[in-house]
Order: structure tokens, then sequence, then C-alpha cells
């Protein structure tokens, strides 16, 4: 029985009327494309009453077959999918052609774009009648949730689910939670200390019944999907009993070997080579550093297990490997700074009192290095000018094009720190101000006020060699006044570098790990830039906080909630359906080369020796389509990308392409459709 | 590796050491430079400002005859005004086809033609660190030039602007200062390395060039430099030659020695002085040449300890240097 297929054009407002004649194409549809019942332009197909209109001609009209070119599937699939469903059709029999993103917002001819909607419409009328029946599978939700990252991102996130009583496994790389937030002295805009409004959140992790806290541990492997994922966990090797430490400290004291911190001090600071990176470090446990141990490197000392009270140091400690069962993952990986030594003329590493925006946050951290006193390299001098260089490695075509978001109010931080705790003279050069956020900008006013100069231009230079008076034994910053269009030196005693916010060295091989995707910058892409900012395009794993993209403390902590906001939801529900375009092979036809087994992404396919055939796991499967183009017996198929359905949409898009070819009618062509119907060559050109 | 040379026409007369020196270890790094027959002068650094027709073609017939001659895609310029100009023609010819065409035209009246982008402009500074490279240059070196304080001065032409992709980094070159490091001098932190040594002004305005050149004198005496190494004839004319009238008007006793980076070269790998045409600049190298070798005994201190009261904040690591 032939098919009777609905086409439904939308305008989208004037997204796609404005460049498509969107009457003129559904007519057209109507009157030359075999199966097409029912054609309609519709102002908003996605309004409730363009859903309905659907759901009425399924119902009146006897249609089997919907197509809606409208915007792309991305948005609005879901949507037509269950006006269909509601009207008794399966929803997979719907198809969706891209007329806004890949027409109208991408053509100014208006022929030649309605002529291209005409040629995606018959591609879709074409292979929607080869749709299948389809059902989705429901797999159950694990209600464990594994947080990465121990940053305030992932702290939120992990206690907003454990509070809501979910098991969490919270995994942090370094020795302890708290991420860059524990660095740093003060916050913007309130000045309130970071440490007094983290650390008790931190301790709230430490006690949680819920969170498994999994410190010194990185994530080697995930496996599974949405629901349930196996994440293999390495627990580094801390040498050190978690069981009988008290972290009472007296190892750290005694280890006679000290080194410079380049983590948690930003290098500005020493630790010893036992250490917790800070007193209020959660988990209390301290780690032995075994590249800079004299035990490990000479053989003798061990100092440490001498003096150890409750005997807790083990030399012989070994990696551990854990794998966890979870429903669901959060990413919350955060940032690297700059590496301000890329911008040379800033001199950083060459001019001693060039420092970075983190070395300055050690520095006045009354914990830090210099328990909070602001110094020069020596560590005595107090500064009597400090010039702050903004966008260093930001706004730059040369390094990030994008804006770190954060460094304008840090630099005002900075200069409120400088000024109350020093008297001297503070100057920021700023390319321009951008103090977005709730109280910023009367931070912003309340520096002017204080007395801080703001010199608008991007710094050119920082040296040292003086020329004019004044100069000698400064540091000279040389900036274009753009407000008076001048060039201008600063002589100063210190210069702090604004450092942009990149994306961890490893992002790209973490976002591998976890099957997402990173941004040309590297941040971890989010499944809609506005709408959906916490989910990615893989079902289960979500991202928050400054993986995603630069942003401040308040806004990591909104989207820690967030996404575990997104993930009670999901545990709530309990089962999550799965889509089902994906791969199945037929067994008659394989012939157990194995040839796919590898080149799948998501390990989806086994190979059954008793069979002597491989066989794709439903709920792994993503429905790629590797293993359909690599299999040589054309054993695996698609579902909705199946051969004849792949070669009905491309007779579909080449009905016109030229006459006289078998491909010139816009009817289709014939064929059992699973093998492409290759028409002879055309021995005259076309007249 | 052949390449067509343009020596330009201070290497042959005020830069003389430099061609010699250039000729010099030309041979031992494996350089074949062959002289484009018939060059002309490039115009030097005003005329391009002035008569842009005219100094399209004065250019653009050096660059013909390269082409016509075909010794090598190549062409290497040591002198950084000559450099700057073959370039900014050959670039400016292939985004103009007006120009292209009216400079074609001239040439024509000679029989010549030239389609830009046929040829590769390069500095002998470039030829040297990225064709021979440090590594094998490292490897040739009998006389290290230890005990030397050097200051790379790279001037403002070579590194800027960064037309069809020039490898220098115009902010903060580094070229000549791994360079060095290799011959085994030790390289002073030259914070001026790319700024003006005032050109021709010497020539309109005395004392605007006698400032350039002083602060670039005072910058290297502070960090010590025993000698200052350049890559451009007309830094190491202004340095080297307005020195002494620099000290008399300003009352300053500089002394610093202004060589060619080729002559420092020529001599670590073990070439007599004079046969690089040391010895013919305006102050004396030679009392800076005779630290070569001398480097103060260290004493093998046990690996310095810090203090227990040294307050002092460690400074950043630095990366490992490519």
């Amino acid at each position: 029985m032939a098919e009777r297929v609905g086409v439904y054009v939308c305008h989208c407002g004037s997204n796609i009327a404005g460049v498509v004649d969107v009457g003129g194409v559904a007519q057209w549809a109507k009157d030359n494309l075999e199966d097409v019942a029912v054609a309609r332009d519709y102002k908003f197909m996605c309004s409730s009453l363009g859903q309905e209109l659907i759901e009425q001609d399924i119902k009146e009209q006897g249609l089997t077959r919907v197509v809606v070119a409208a915007c792309s599937p991305h948005l609005h699939e879901k949507t037509f999918r269950k006006a269909c469903a509601n009207a008794g059709l399966n929803p997979y029999l719907c198809h969706m052609v891209s007329l806004r993103e890949q027409v109208s917002w991408v053509t100014t001819d208006k022929t030649a774009a309605s002529e291209k909607a005409k040629a995606m419409i018959s591609a879709g009328v074409r292979r929607v009648v080869l749709h299948e029946e389809l059902e989705p599978t429901e797999v159950p939700v694990n209600p464990t949730t594994l947080v990465v990252g121990g940053g305030i991102a992932g702290i939120q996130a992990s206690l907003e689910l454990a509070d809501a009583g979910y098991p969490v496994y919270l995994v942090e790389r370094e020795p302890s939670i708290g991420g860059h937030m524990a660095q740093f002295d003060k916050t913007f805009p309130t000045l309130d200390c970071a440490a007094c409004i983290l650390t008790p959140k931190m301790s709230d992790v430490d006690g949680h019944p819920n969170i498994h806290l999994m410190s010194y541990s990185e994530v080697e492997e995930v496996t599974g999907y949405v629901g349930s994922f196996t994440a293999r966990i390495r627990k580094k090797a801390r040498y050190i009993k978690e069981a009988d430490c008290t972290g009472c400290g007296i190892c750290i004291e005694k280890c006679p070997k000290k080194v410079v911190d380049e983590v948690f001090e930003a290098g500005l600071g020493y630790r010893k080579a036992i250490y917790r990176p800070f007193p209020q470090a959660i988990p209390k446990f301290p780690v032995l550093d075994t590249a800079n141990c004299t035990y490990f490197e000479r053989g003798t000392c061990r100092a440490c297990e001498k003096f150890c009270p409750t005997g807790a140091i083990d030399f012989e400690q070994a990696d551990e490997y854990l794998d966890l069962d979870v429903g669901n993952i959060i990413l919350a990986t955060g940032y690297d700074l700059f590496d301000c030594a890329k911008i040379p003329q800033y001199g950083y590493g060459r001019l001693a009192n060039v420092f970075t925006s983190l070395e300055f946050e050690r520095m006045c951290n009354a914990a830090g290095p210099t328990e909070g006193k602001i110094v020069l390299r020596d560590g005595i001098t107090e500064p009597k000018s400090v010039a702050l260089i903004h966008c260093v490695g930001s706004r730059d075509k040369r390094h990030h094009p994008y804006c770190s978001a954060v460094c304008c109010m840090s630099a005002l931080k900075f200069g409120h720190l400088v000024m109350e705790k020093t008297g001297a003279d503070v100057t920021s050069f700023y390319i321009d101000m951008r103090p977005l956020h709730k109280n910023y900008e009367e931070f912003y006013d309340r520096l002017q006020q204080e007395g801080m100069h703001f010199i608008r231009g991007r710094a050119a230079e920082v040296t040292d060699a003086a020329r004019l008076p004044g100069e000698e034994g400064k540091l000279i910053v040389q900036a274009e006044d753009t407000l008076i269009g001048r060039q201008r030196r600063f002589p100063v005693d210190m210069v702090i570098l604004l450092g942009a916010l990149q994306p961890r060295a490893d992002a790209k091989e973490t976002a591998v790990r976890f099957g997402i995707s990173c941004s040309i910058d590297g941040w971890f892409t989010e499944r809609h830039p506005k709408l959906d900012p916490v989910a990615t395009m893989t079902d289960g794993v979500f991202i928050a906080g400054t993986c995603q993209g630069p942003k401040d403390i308040p806004d990591s902590v909104s989207q820690g909630a967030a996404a575990s906001a997104r993930v009670q939801g999901m545990i709530t529900t309990g089962t999550v359906l799965i889509e089902p375009i994906i791969a199945s092979i037929d067994e008659a036809r394989c012939s157990g080369c194995r040839i796919c087994n590898n080149l799948c992404p998501f390990n989806a396919i086994d190979y059954l020796e008793a069979k002597g055939v491989s066989s794709i796991n439903a709920a792994l499967c993503k429905g790629c389509g590797t293993c359909v183009a690599a299999c040589p017996a054309m054993a695996i198929t698609g579902a909705h990308f199946n051969y004849a359905q792949i070669t009905a949409e491309l007779e579909g898009i080449l009905y016109d392409a030229v006459r006289g070819n078998g491909f010139g009618s816009p009817k289709r062509s014939g064929g059992d459709g699973r093998h492409a119907v290759i028409p002879e060559p055309a021995l005259e050109p076309a007249s | 590796m052949r390449y067509a040379y343009y020596p330009g026409c201070s290497l042959t007369h005020s830069a003389a050491p430099y061609d010699l020196s250039t000729r010099a270890i030309a041979g031992p790094l494996g350089l074949a430079l062959e002289e484009i027959e018939d060059w002309n002068c490039c115009g030097a650094t005003e005329y391009i400002s002035i008569n842009k027709a005219a100094a399209y073609a004065l250019v653009g017939r050096n660059l013909a005859l390269a082409a016509q001659q075909g010794v090598s895609q190549d062409v290497v310029a040591p002198c950084s005004a000559c450099y700057l100009n073959l370039r900014k023609v050959d670039h400016y010819m292939g985004k103009y086809p007006d120009l292209r065409d009216q400079t074609n035209q001239s040439l024509a009246a000679g029989g010549l033609h030239y389609d830009p982008g046929s040829l590769r402009i390069r500095h002998l500074l470039n030829v040297v660190v990225e064709d021979v490279g440090l590594e094998a240059i490292k490897s040739k070196v009998t006389r290290p030039l230890d005990g030397l304080r050097v200051a790379p001065y790279y001037g403002c032409l070579i590194a800027r602007p960064q037309l069809n992709g020039g490898s220098i980094d115009p902010e903060y070159p580094t070229h000549l200062d791994h360079l060095l490091k290799n011959l085994g001098a030790e390289v002073v932190d030259f914070p001026l390395k790319t700024h003006c040594c005032g050109g021709h002004m010497t020539q309109i305005s005395a004392d605007t060039a006698y400032e350039l050149i002083r602060r670039l004198l005072h910058n290297a005496a502070e960090y010590e430099a025993d000698l200052i190494v350049t890559a451009c004839p007309m830094c190491q004319l202004n340095l080297d030659a307005y020195q002494s009238q620099v000290n008399r008007h300003f009352g300053t006793g500089y002394h610093l020695p202004v060589l060619y980076f080729t002559q420092m070269i020529g001599l670590a790998l073990g070439m007599e002085p004079a046969a690089l045409g040391i010895g013919r600049e305006v102050v004396s190298a030679a009392p800076a040449l005779k630290k070569i070798g001398k480097v103060a005994p260290e004493t093998p201190a046990a690996p310095r300890r810090r203090k227990r009261d040294d307050k002092a904040l460690p400074m950043p690591r630095q990366r490992e240097e490519a």
C-alpha cells in the first residue's frame, strides 16, 4: 500500500518565510512528489496549533508518514515526534528537514533558496516513506553519580545531590578538594575571604554520609551508557595508610626536603616532600611526592616513618584501581592559568617583580608564602607602586580570542587589596572594563573612588630598561593611553599579569574519555549554549563550572547546582529511554571478520565465539554508523540510515540534477533500495 | 643548500666585514650562496616612501633578476633593510594587481618580469637558524665563545611587519639568542633588542639619533655585555661609528664593540679574526674577544641551599627552551 505523507513547511516567523517561498514550496510538494497526501505551510509549526494540525491530519487524512520542514532536528525533532505519537503514529515515522539552518539562514538568493528547499523536502519525503517503526528501549538509572573535579562547582554539585539523598563519588586529581578557589584570598565584589566561605562546604563534603570522596585519584576509563556507566578510577598511591593516619602533620614537620610548590602555591612558595597543600585540606591525609622524596631518591631517610605516631607511612603502597558503577557523570574539571611567559614582552620569568594573578592570590593569602604580606620577589620590600595588566592571553588573536570574564573584577579586587595593605599607587591597564554581574559595577565605582588609576590601553611591554628620570631600578610599563591618544611610560615596583583562563592541558583527552566534545578553544561543549548549558551531547554526562568556559565563582556554583538538578531529575524518573536509531548485525551475512569490533568508538560490538559472528550491544550503540560503512559484507544496518533510506534520500535531493539519467523524475526510481541504482552514463550531453 | 645571494650596497662598503664573514662561514655551514648577477641598490629605507613607482621598479628588478637566473627559489639577504624591501615589494605586488602590473610595465623596459610569490625572501639569520639548524652549528663549534657576555641586537627591520608570515617573533625575538647560546656565549637579557638604532636620523637630526643610540648602549652596558651582536649593517654602523660622538655628546664612556653574528659564528668555528673582518670596526673588539675561553673557574660549591632566614620568593620555573 502506498504511504500517505504529510508535508509541513514552517515559516518560523520570517526566519524561513523571509527567504523561502514557503507557500509555493508546499504547493510544489503536493503537486510533484509521489505519496504526498497533504502539504501545508504554517507560521509556527512548533506552536501547539501547528502540532495540532499534524495530529488532526494524521487522524482525518490517514497520514502514515510526516515530514516537517522547519528548523534543525536538534531543536524540535522531539516536539514533532510527540505530536505524531499523540495521534497514534509511531514517532519514528516523522522526519525533519532543516530549512532554517541549512537553507534560509545560509542563503540570500530567494529563488535558489526555494529550489534548495524543494530538493531537501523531496529527499525527506523519499526517505520517510522507507522509515520503519522503531521503539526506544527503556533502561534503569543507577542513582549513584560520579562527580569529577572537586573545585567549587564539583563541591556544589556533590553536596546538592548528597543532600537530596543520592550517593555521590567525588573524584579529585589533587591531594585536596577546593580547586582554584582554595588558593584565593578574597572574593569579589564583597571581599569575603575565600577560605571562610569555601572550607565549610569542604567539611560538609568530608563528613557527608552520601559522599564518597576520592582525592588524589583520576578517572582512567569510562564504559557504559546513560543510567549505567562504569568508571575505572586510579587511586594514586599516597604512601599513607588512610585508616591509620590521624592527620597530625608530624611527618610533614619532620620531613627534611623542601621543594617549590608548583600547584597550590603557584610556584611562589615551598612545601615538603610529604605534604598537605594547605592547612584546611580535605581529606586531611598528606601525600608523599616520590619525585622529590629523599628515600625514593637515595634509599635512606624515612624520617616521616620514624616519627609517625600511628605507623601510617607505607613506602610499599601501590596505585589502586576501582570500578565504580554510576548512573550519571558530572564533569567539573576547571581551568588552567595561561602561561604568561608566552608573552615575553611582559617579562614574566625574566623580570623578578612580574607576577601572575595566581601568584598574587597566594601572596595576599594569609596562609600563603608571605603570610599575606604584599612584597617584591626579594620577600621583604613592600612595593610603592603596582601595575595591573588585564587581558594577558585573552582577547588576543595570537593566544585566546575570548574574554576570560573574571580578570577585570580580579584586577579591581587586587587593586583594593594592594591599596589597603600597602598604600601603594595602583594603575590598571585595561582594554575595556567588563564588570558585568550583580554589584560588580558598584565595585568598579568604589575602586575609582578609592583612588585606583585606570589607563585604557593594552600594555605594550614591561621593561627594566630605564630611559627617563625616575625610571632607574623600576619596571616600566609602556602603554598607549587611548583616551588621550599618547604613548605613556609608568615606572612601577611590581607588575601583576591577569592571565587568561584556559582549558586544562588535558581537556581534549578528558573529553574523549567521557565521549563529549570540545569547542575550538578547547572548552567542553554544552548541548545548547543558551538553553541547555550543563548537559552535553552525550546523555548522562553533564558539565559544570570553568571546564565549560571562563566564569566566576557565582556562575560556577550555579552550574554545579544546575547539573545536579538535571541528574536528580534522571534519578527520580528512574528510567531513561535509549534512542532506537542504532546499528544491528544480520547474523546470516556476518562472516565474523571482526573488522567492526575495533572500529566502534563506543566499544559496543562484541564477538560471539560460539556463533562466530559479531553482535552489537543496543544500549551502548550510539548509531554513529562507522561499523555500517566498514562492514565488507554489508551485514550491518543502521536503523534510519539503511542503504535503502540513504539511497532514496540521495535520489530525492538529486531529483532535478540531470535530466534523462533516471534521476530526472521526481517520482521514485524503483529498485530494491538496498543497493544504489547506478544510472547508465548519459552518452549525449543533456540538451 | 643553494641560495641566490643579494648582498646589497652596504655589504660592499661600510659593512664589508659582514660580507666577508658571511662568505667565510657559508662553506663550513653548507650554504652555497650564488650572488645575483647585476643586482642593484634596494633603495634603502627612504626611497619607498618618496617615489613608490620607482622604488618598486628598483627592488622589482632584483627580484626579476633572481627569478630569471633561477639559482634558487630562496633569495637570501644579510642586510635587514634589503630584506624588508625585497619582502615588501614581493608582498605588495602580490596583494595589489595594479601595483604588480605597473611595476612589471617598468621592468618590461629592461626585458624583465616578476611574478610575486615565486621567490622566498629570507634573511640570513633565518637561513642560518632554520635551514642549517642550531644543532648542526653547535656540532661544528671548535672554539666555544665561553666567557663572553653578548647582547643580541635584532634591530627594528627584521621582525616587523610580519609580511607573508615571517618566522621571527616581532615582540621578543629569540633566534639570535639561541644561536649565540649554541656558540657558547653567555647571552644577556637585552630588553631593547628590537628598538630602533636611529637609522639615517644621524644625517637628519643627529640629536635624536644620538639619544636612540645612547639608550641601546646604556641598556647593553647595564646588563654588563662585553659586546653587542647584530644582524643589520645599519645597526652596526650607528652603534659602532657614532659611539664616540654619543660619548662626547652625553659625557658618557661606553666602550661596546658591535660585531655581526656571522663574525661570531666564524670565531666559534675557529677561524682567524682577520679573515672575518674583525679589526675593521671602529670600537675595537679585541679587548672583549680576549675574554673568550677565560671563564672564571666556578667553585664546585655544594648545591646552593636556602638559608633558614631567606625570605626571597622563588622565581617562576622556566620551561625548557626550544
